[in-house]
């Protein structure tokens, strides 16, 4: 008996006929569905990437209370600008990033501003897992295993926008907690819980690459991981008359440094 | 300037202030950082020298290590999560990572653009880097040897006031063949140096702790 792909004419109407719709998350409160630029639902245990205009909102949800977003951001076109974790939470001199945080390059500028955080439960310390920690921990870390690696995730999502290992430096994780002790012991403080989103604004124009997997320290014996919703709209970046832009001397200093070096590029 | 001692095979080196340095090691070569004069930061990078891709990763140090200070017993690890150096020996007691480096850009951040000129770490990390044929998409966030950043309770951090005094050092062996690079801290606008940048001793031994 012959099949249904058994000719080219049957292979096509075979795949055509698989097409079905996409679970998209909605436009945010407040956003007009023709300034989404992007949604998104990225599950447990995988990856997204995208280049965002200067001035876009960037907004990061968490549904289950179980994602964690593994979050690095590139400079689009000049990707030797990058977040740099130490400088920003040195520069801020704090190490927590929250609600009014500024995610720094290691050039003296901007990369986003943390507009809103539902959570508070994040971490720019501990970086992402790694196929050796996961094939230790769960057994398997590959991209095609039940328990990928966010840095083999992440590495995925760079090679698609021309980018390697050499680009990939310790990412800041979003959803899921860790706190220093007093005697520098680190605590894991995981989840606020289900619903919480957080807000980002590009103020450069940024490749923005996501795992989505379990923090590296996660107690939990099993891989889990709850999906993530993105979506992300067109804007403005920060600018004066915001209550940013002066909060703080560093940060509106970085804020001025950003705006002169996006003002020379003609951005 | 550089000693070689015929007895013990080690070989010694002053890093100037403000300046730069790199070795290559080979496993199981241990490394000695002399805090020559006291409270000198020593930032601090170190690469896999068969792929430089490998290199340090503080975000896997820690997770790994579950705390924020380096001293003895610490392992150096790398990106990949694999060891790349291990804190055979500290006469000090606790090192920072989270710290990152100074940088002429993020010194008009911290302390003002007037700053702007001023010689920084990352300046020698790039400079001493070239001659290895790394650039600036190899620098990640680093060591710094005899520097004291507390955090407080609410998350406050802040580079303090040194621990260090002068002679003390401390030791790390290469796990695997190594490329260290070394800022001798120039930074003259935090307690890191304590104001006085000074120079330190490098002491690369053959197959000893």
């Amino acid at each position: 008996m012959r099949s249904a792909t058994d000719t080219t004419y049957g292979a096509r109407d075979h795949a055509r006929a698989q097409a079905a719709p996409v679970d998209r998350p909605a436009a945010p409160p407040g956003v007009a569905a023709g300034d989404l630029v992007w949604a998104e639902t990225v599950p447990g245990g995988n990856y997204t990437h995208k280049v965002l205009a200067r001035g876009s909102s960037l907004r990061l949800a968490d549904p289950s209370g179980d994602a964690c977003a593994h979050l690095l951001l590139h400079v689009a076109d000049r990707p030797w600008e990058r977040l740099n974790v130490a400088d920003t939470t040195k520069v801020q001199w704090n190490a927590y990033v929250g609600a009014g945080s500024l995610l720094l390059s290691d050039q003296g500028r901007v990369l986003a501003t943390v507009t809103e955080d539902g959570s508070g439960r994040h971490d720019a310390l501990c970086g992402t897992s790694t196929l050796a920690r996961n094939t230790a921990r769960y057994g398997d870390g590959t991209p095609q295993s039940a328990s990928p690696a966010g840095r083999e995730l992440l590495l995925l999502a760079a090679a698609k926008n021309g980018l390697d290992r050499r680009d990939l430096a310790p990412s800041l994780s979003l959803f899921q907690g860790v706190r220093v002790a007093t005697d520098g012991s680190l605590e894991y403080t995981g989840s606020a819980g289900p619903g919480t989103a957080v807000t980002l604004r590009a103020e450069q124009p940024l490749t923005v690459l996501i795992a989505n997997v379990p923090h590296p320290l996660d107690p939990r014996p099993d891989y889990h991981c709850g999906p993530l919703e993105v979506t992300a709209w067109r804007g403005r970046p920060t600018g004066p008359g915001d209550p940013l832009w002066e909060a703080t001397p560093e940060g509106h200093r970085a804020y001025l440094n950003t705006a002169e070096f996006c003002a020379a590029r003609g951005l | 300037m550089t000693t070689a001692s015929s007895t013990t095979g080690a070989r010694s080196t002053t890093v100037p202030a403000r300046a730069a340095w790199s070795a290559a090691l080979n496993a199981g070569q241990s490394l000695t950082v002399t805090d020559l004069a006291g409270n000198q930061a020593v930032d601090f990078l170190v690469y896999d020298r068969h792929d430089t891709s490998v290199r340090y990763s503080a975000a896997d140090t820690l997770q790994a290590q579950g705390s924020i200070f380096l001293s003895t017993g610490s392992v150096l690890l790398s990106n990949e999560h694999t060891p790349l150096m291990t804190v055979t020996a500290d006469q000090v007691g606790r090192h920072d990572t989270i710290g990152g480096a100074c940088s002429r850009e993020s010194n008009t951040l911290r302390y003002g653009h007037h700053t702007w000129t001023q010689h920084a770490c990352v300046d020698n990390f790039l400079a001493e880097g070239a001659r290895w044929g790394l650039g600036k998409r190899d620098l990640v966030g680093n060591v710094n040897w005899y520097m004291n950043v507390p955090v407080e309770p609410d998350g406050t951090l802040g580079i303090v006031d040194g621990l260090s005094a002068p002679g003390l050092s401390l030791t790390l062996r290469a796990e695997t063949d190594v490329l260290v690079l070394v800022s001798n801290c120039p930074q003259v606008n935090n307690p890191c140096n304590g104001f006085d940048p000074t120079p330190v001793l490098t002491t690369i031994h053959d197959g000893v702790n």
